[in-house]
């Protein structure tokens, strides 16, 4: 299946907590086609940013393979899997991780920074990705100087700058009021279907998971696939 | 990866400002260590500049044979006669060598600053005293009279004890001495001490000979001949130096213990400071947790951030040793300071903050610094990226 984007085989993590080991995932297993728009829900504690993490390599399974964009990140090293992630994964956070100094623009930049694009070309592309989400006129305000939904949609224009084909976020409207929620949420909508982004989308509002192609439901450790909704 | 490090040092150290607290617990740590072990060690170098300024390649002192002080040494008064019978030494216009026999003793008087008695030097000295040597200048008052019990105070040990104004009476051995001068020696130890005549102190300390001999040579050049006729002389036991490596051994082991009990309270303090940085900087690091993890999300690699950590500790050592030896400098080059001499008398010199102090001082502190971001940032990097952004 050379069109899945992410495949995940027999996947275990478990954590050590003291003398205890706590298996969060059980021999899990999921495939995303490459384009697919996921909504991944759960209760609290399930672990579902266990699993993101596992999909956007911040992290290894303690067993089982993880592929995604051709590369078995199980099997890759903490420096690979930065540069990895540098190619192919844009994150985007509950609280937005900007760094509070820089300014939008700046922000924007830091993923460029690992690229060998030059200043100028670094701009240009700064500033189309904040023209994309739609906040060209903020380009200069620190995060400090932004509303959620504002600041939201510059960690989202930082997390595409540099062009990879994988959205992954972690309750991203989990800290914004219905209406911002919503632009954020149209805004990943666009994102994967006129720039084609794959997009796992963690969530605990079933309203925000209306928006993917597909649900998923971590229960227990294993995945419970939801009847599709509307594409 | 150069992008990588400036963007992160550029963050770093633009969020100086609000960490001020804590960025100038390692500024003024360091500044404080420097700032002691510059000027400790000023001691050791002011103290052998003293030293070395004491002393002319063509005088000689003549010790008992194995005394390797003045205060030890004993020679009779027939030994000072058999050298003054030795090849090689000058003779003045009286055609008599031009050596001064030499009792020294130690006095105590009391300290100008704490009040507190301390060891001065009383050297009896001999009729020939000036032309033994020249560089003694009465500034004040007028030279001793022999027989007379008169003294002389040098400026140094002027500057730093009570009652050697002019005309002050000193108690010293059951008997009154009256100060009748101040005098001056180019800044070389001699200038730390009291001199009166060599046998009024004789009688006073009720001995029968001196503690050395100190003569001038016709020529530097005639120093092997003086010593070889003295050792080879059956009727004599005495070691002979030239007066500049009297001195200079003299004052190794003071210099030793100086530069030993400096780089050992530097030692101390160093730890303390390290200790602050590593806080200071573990802090620094705890509050950019989240940015670092983000940062490692996002692709950026350990080195840059490990880097980050580490130039911000090294830049604030970095001024914490500048500023450390600059207060050094401005507060006590120049200074004058006695040493805490307890069989060895008091002798008073000057702080001499050098260059080559300075630039240690630096070191240290970079030294420091280094450590002190070290484990800090090797511990922001360790951490896995999830962990990270899970607990910030
Ligand atoms: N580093 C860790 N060490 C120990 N236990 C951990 C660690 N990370 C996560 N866990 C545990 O693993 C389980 C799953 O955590 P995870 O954060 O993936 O859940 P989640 O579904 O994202 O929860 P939430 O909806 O609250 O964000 C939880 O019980 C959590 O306490
Ligand atoms: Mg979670």
């Amino acid at each position: 299946m050379s069109d899945n984007i992410v495949s995940m085989r027999d996947v275990v993590k478990t954590y050590r907590r003291g003398k205890q080991t706590v298996e969060v995932l059980h021999h899990l297993s999921l495939d995303i086609a490459q384009g697919e728009f996921v909504a991944l829900m759960g209760p609290s504690g399930s672990g579902k940013t266990t699993l993101l993490n596992l999909i956007g390599g911040l992290d290894r399974p303690t067993s089982g393979e993880v592929t995604v964009a051709g590369s078995r990140l199980d099997r890759m090293g903490s420096g690979a899997l930065a540069r990895w992630r540098a190619d192919h994964v844009g994150f985007v956070f509950q609280f937005y991780n900007l760094m509070p100094m820089l300014n939008a623009e700046r922000n924007v930049e830091l993923p460029l920074l690992l690229t060998h694009l030059g200043k100028a070309r670094r701009r240009q592309n700064v500033a189309a990705a904040l023209q994309l989400v739609g906040i060209a006129d903020r380009a200069k305000h620190k995060p400090a100087e932004l509303s959620g939904g504002q600041a939201q949609r510059v960690a989202i224009a930082r997390a595409i700058v540099a062009d990879p084909a994988l959205l992954v976020c972690d309750e991203p409207t989990g800290d914004l009021d219905r209406k911002a929620a919503g632009e954020v949420l149209t805004l990943l909508q666009q994102l994967n279907r006129e720039h084609g982004k794959t997009v796992v989308l963690v969530t605990h509002d079933p309203r925000a998971a209306e928006y993917a192609q597909r649900q998923l439901h971590l229960d227990k450790g294993q995945l419970v696939e939801q009847a599709a909704a509307a594409a | 990866m150069f992008n990588q490090l400036r963007a992160v040092t550029a963050m770093s150290l633009g969020t100086l400002g609000q960490r001020l607290g804590a960025s100038s617990v390692i500024v003024i740590g360091i500044a404080g260590v420097v700032a002691v072990l510059v000027s400790v060690l000023a001691l050791g170098v002011g103290f052998r500049h003293t030293l070395a300024n004491t002393g002319s390649p063509d005088r000689v002192i003549v010790l008992r044979g194995g005394s390797d002080a003045e205060l030890s040494s004993n020679l009779t008064r027939a030994d000072v006669d058999n050298i003054s019978d030795a090849p090689g030494l000058k003779h003045g216009a009286d055609g008599k060598p031009v050596l001064s026999p030499e009792l020294v003793t130690v006095v105590n008087l009391p300290k100008k600053d704490t009040g507190t008695d301390a060891n001065v030097t009383l050297r009896g000295v001999g009729l020939k005293l000036l032309e033994v040597r020249p560089g003694i200048r009465i500034v004040d008052g007028r030279m001793f009279r022999p027989a007379v019990r008169e003294v002389i105070a040098g400026a140094g040990a002027a500057r730093q004890f009570r009652n050697l104004t002019l005309g002050s009476k000193l108690h010293l051995r059951n008997a009154d001495w009256t100060v009748v001068g101040r005098f001056t020696s180019g800044g070389d130890i001699h200038e730390s001490e009291l001199l009166a005549d060599v046998d009024t102190v004789a009688s006073a300390e009720q001995r029968n000979g001196y503690s050395s001999a100190v003569a001038l040579l016709d020529s530097p050049g005639d120093f092997r001949k003086f010593k070889d006729w003295l050792t080879t002389n059956p009727q004599l036991k005495v070691d002979v130096q030239r007066e500049t490596d009297y001195y200079a051994a003299q004052s190794k082991q003071l210099s030793k213990l100086i530069d030993i009990v400096g780089n050992g309270v530097a030692i101390i303090m160093a730890i303390g400071a390290m200790f602050g940085a590593l806080n200071s900087m573990y802090s620094a690091v705890a509050a950019r947790s989240l940015e670092i993890a983000t940062l490692r999300a996002i692709g950026f690699s350990a080195l840059p951030v490990l880097a980050s950590v580490m130039i911000e500790a090294l830049a604030l050592s970095l001024l914490g040793g500048v500023l450390g030896a600059a207060l050094a400098w401005l507060f006590f080059n120049g200074n004058s300071v006695s040493t805490l001499g307890a069989a060895f008398a008091q002798v008073v010199f000057r702080l001499d903050v050098s260059p080559r102090l300075i630039a240690a001082g630096i070191v240290w502190a970079c030294t420091i610094g280094a450590l002190g971001g070290l484990f800090p940032a090797l511990r922001a990097v360790r951490r896995p990226v999830a962990e990270a952004l899970r607990t910030a």
